[in-house]
């Protein structure tokens, strides 16, 4: 027999990486530009500064009268939606019409998916009507990844949410949003409160807060709320609500996703309520200047009281508006891409 | 048919064999190892210089695809592939459609894997009637028809008092009883590893908690009864120190691990890699480095392939909703090696983890080279560079993660009961 081992030497083993950010070869052009938007992770400060000026350019021309450019004529669109979405499916829609595109609304309740047709077959399908662009929500987290690699060239994809993966429009509206309001993001601490575990919009807000170098992003909930090793995701944790708030300068409240809720997560939403609802009480809590935000749709008197959602702190219908010109913006920037 | 292999290095793990001779084989058992007995005049000689020879592998699971699933794979094109990757024995794990829980399925098997190209293939019998984890299975009957032991794969079982009636029947007729170690209710919907990375990716994560619970559960069960347990494809550091621990107070215990689990984490899921989804799920860094520990003091003492051919469509969507499974015939031997090449085991140690080591779990009199045994081997050139390319696999399922990878070694010819069951192409030969 040949030599034996007394104990496992692992030092010949090959070592694997730590887990790192996601490789960005899918999303982004060898320049560094754009070519889908999937992700906000491994996106680096200059691009979202990028993109959250040429917001900026679209919310000034929001504002006036007529608010239609022709960037995109002649381009198609198609909002490709397999969940239920009002907010995020019409803000898409009003960005691309201003910016002159055709779109296609397919509503899959009633397209050829019921019926057996595979993702990839309605994508094919699609793609033989010469579109320029898709804009995807899916239930499955990585769905527009996999769409993304098996598009034809020339073809772009935003995700407009999977699963409890990523919703990068939305986090770049709400850094819009906060941007506007309180400028350098270095001195900020933001506290995102609610159902991590299920929220894909947090996922994406901790990576854009990271990136743009916040101060400090918190994140606040009871254990059973958060996902594994979510500190690792460059965040602190509370499970304090009290303490969470204490002295931030932006509370994003998030909305309780009891149809993602498998098993018993919560006792009932009056305890929740009791402990992490956001209230006038609560919100003294925090900066005197604190915003307070929520992507929608909000549960009143579950996450947050109707006092603060519509108060003087709120900014949750601006984040609406700002919505449009971020997906402008964007929009833009990929079929930009593809052009040069 | 005679034989006699020349100048062969013969590695038989099962008593520490590694020497330089003749491999003398008559019909379908090996006449002699080392030396040439006198008066041996073999039909065939083979010149084995510089190459190795060795018990063909035991793989304790690949999944067929039949009887049910023969869009995904076959009998016929997974044993080929078995031989191709040096195994001369599978097992089939019961939940075949549909599943193996009466002697009409076991002989169904067995007639086709009698029209296939020799390799040996067993079965497991159900442990539950349909596997629906109710009512106990026959597991006599299922016994006399030729199955190896009982499981219940996957399907979960009504409760802990059914699993207690199940080992404590099956001990009364010897069966080892297959468990894998996984609380359903602890994985719900998880479909990757819960951690870090199932965090970053928003996947739903299952959590090492599922294994070690169910462990705790078995190890507490056998202690009462008494049963002989098998534990299949453990894939937590956590898992293998309570089996450890286990096997060290005595008790009727082994385990098994599928060997991309030495060599793959959580991270080749990163971008969603439908072939990085697999059940037990691909675990942290720390879980591949105790396994591997394990595996290397023996507590783990047999490495599968946990083969789980697919056809492409089932690979072919966002992550959660593609098929769990690596098609894993092909790569079994060389992955076992290179865990030589790690500097983690000795030749022969690796060579036992895949041969004498499954034989004792399941009580095969193969996976020895002895003058008597079985005439199952592998014919080895150690200097061939293969590199794994799914153009040249013979499994009909492409799911492999490690496609591009090259290895030092290749079989050059796979033999089963004294007749090659299959031989290396001459042009991909490199002598």
């Amino acid at each position: 027999m040949s030599d034996t081992v007394d104990t496992p030497v692992l030092a010949g083993a090959t070592r694997l990486p730590e887990p790192g950010p996601l490789p960005n070869h899918l999303q982004l052009t060898d320049d560094g530009q754009l070519r889908h938007l999937l992700t906000i992770e491994g996106l680096n400060r200059d691009l979202l500064n990028e993109i959250l000026d040429t917001a900026e350019s679209f919310a000034n021309m929001n504002e006036k009268a007529v608010k239609k450019v022709p960037l995109l004529r002649g381009k198609t669109i198609v909002n490709l939606f397999f969940e239920a979405s009002t907010r995020t499916r019409t803000t898409f829609e009003l960005a691309a019409k201003r910016l002159s595109a055709d779109v296609l609304n397919i509503n899959i309740s009633t397209s050829s998916a019921v019926k057996g047709e595979s993702l990839l077959d309605t994508l094919r399908n699609l793609e033989a009507m010469n579109v320029d662009m898709f804009v995807v929500r899916h239930e499955e987290s990585g769905t527009a990844h996999f769409i993304a690699r098996h598009v034809a060239p020339g073809i772009s994809v935003l995700n407009a949410g999977d699963g409890r993966h990523a919703h990068p429009t939305q986090a770049l509206l709400d850094m819009f949003t906060i941007r506007r309001h309180k400028g350098d993001f270095t001195k900020l601490k933001v506290a995102i409160v609610g159902d991590i575990l299920h929220s894909r919009v947090a996922r994406s807000q901790i990576h854009a807060l990271n990136i743009l170098q916040t101060g400090e992003v918190r994140v606040v909930a009871p254990c059973s709320l958060l996902p594994a090793n979510v500190d690792q995701l460059g965040v602190h944790v509370y499970n304090d609500l009290d303490a969470g708030l204490k002295d931030v300068d932006v509370i994003i409240m998030l909305r309780l996703q009891r149809e993602r809720m498998e098993h018993a997560h919560l006792p009932s939403e009056h305890e929740y309520y009791q402990l992490f609802g956001l209230t006038s009480r609560r919100l003294q809590l925090a900066h005197p200047t604190c915003l307070v935000m929520h992507p929608g749709p909000a549960n009143r008197g579950v996450e947050i009281e109707s006092a603060v959602a519509d108060g003087p702190h709120s900014v949750i219908l601006q984040q609406v508006t700002y919505g449009i010109s971020v997906r402008q913006a964007v929009m833009s920037m990929v079929m930009g891409a593809h052009q040069s | 048919m005679s034989v006699l292999i020349e100048n062969v290095r013969i590695i038989d793990p099962a008593d520490d064999y590694d020497a330089v001779g003749a491999l003398c084989v008559q019909g379908a058992e090996i006449l002699a190892r080392g030396q040439i007995p006198d008066g041996f005049e073999p039909r065939r000689r083979i010149d084995g210089s510089g190459l190795w020879v060795f018990p063909g592998l035991i793989d304790l699971s690949a999944r067929m695809r039949e009887p049910g699933e023969e869009h995904k794979a076959t009998i016929a094109s997974e044993t080929l592939a078995a031989a191709r990757g040096g195994i001369t024995s599978v097992v089939i794990p019961p939940d075949t459609d549909p599943p193996i829980d009466s002697p009409a399925e076991i002989e169904l098997i067995a007639r086709r894997a009698r029209q296939a190209c020799g390799v040996r293939v067993y079965t497991l019998g159900a442990l539950t009637q349909r596997l629906e984890g109710q009512q106990l299975a026959e597991m006599a009957a299922l016994q006399q028809a030729g199955a190896r032991g009982v499981s219940n794969a996957h399907k979960p079982l009504a409760s802990l008092l059914v699993l207690r009636r199940a080992l404590e029947y099956a001990t009364t007729f010897g069966l080892t009883i297959v468990l894998p170690a996984q609380d359903l209710s602890l994985t719900g919907s998880g479909c990757m590893h819960e951690g870090a990375v199932s965090t970053r990716l928003g996947l739903s994560g299952i959590p090492e908690a599922a294994e070690t619970a169910a462990l705790g559960a078995i190890l507490a069960l056998v202690e009462q009864t008494g049963a002989r347990v098998h534990v299949a494809r453990l894939s937590t550091r956590r898992g293998a120190e309570m089996i450890a621990k286990a096997r060290a107070e005595g008790l009727p215990i082994t385990a098994d691990v599928a060997a991309h689990q030495l060599f793959l984490t959580e991270v080749d899921v990163a971008e969603y890699d439908p072939n990085g989804h697999v059940i037990p799920p691909l675990r942290a860094q720390r879980d591949r480095d105790g396994l591997r520990a394990a595996v290397a003091r023996g507590e783990i003492s047999a490495i599968c392939s946990d083969h789980q051919p697919h056809e492409a469509d089932a690979k072919l969507g966002p992550f959660a909703g593609t098929e769990p499974g690596i098609s894993a015939l092909e790569t079994l031997l060389p992955l076992t090696l290179r865990l030589v090449e790690d500097g983690l085991l000795s030749l022969g140690e690796a060579l036992a983890r895949v041969t004498s080591g499954p034989a004792e779990i399941l009580d095969f009199e193969q996976g020895r080279l002895g003058a008597g045994a079985r005439a199952d081997f592998v014919l080895y050139d150690p200097t061939a560079l293969q590199e794994m390319r799914k153009q040249d696999w013979l499994s009909t399922g492409r799911n492999s993660p490690f496609f591009g990878w090259t290895f030092t070694g290749q079989v050059r010819e796979t033999w089963v009961a004294g007749r090659p069951a299959w031989t290396q192409p001459t042009e991909g030969n490199t002598e």
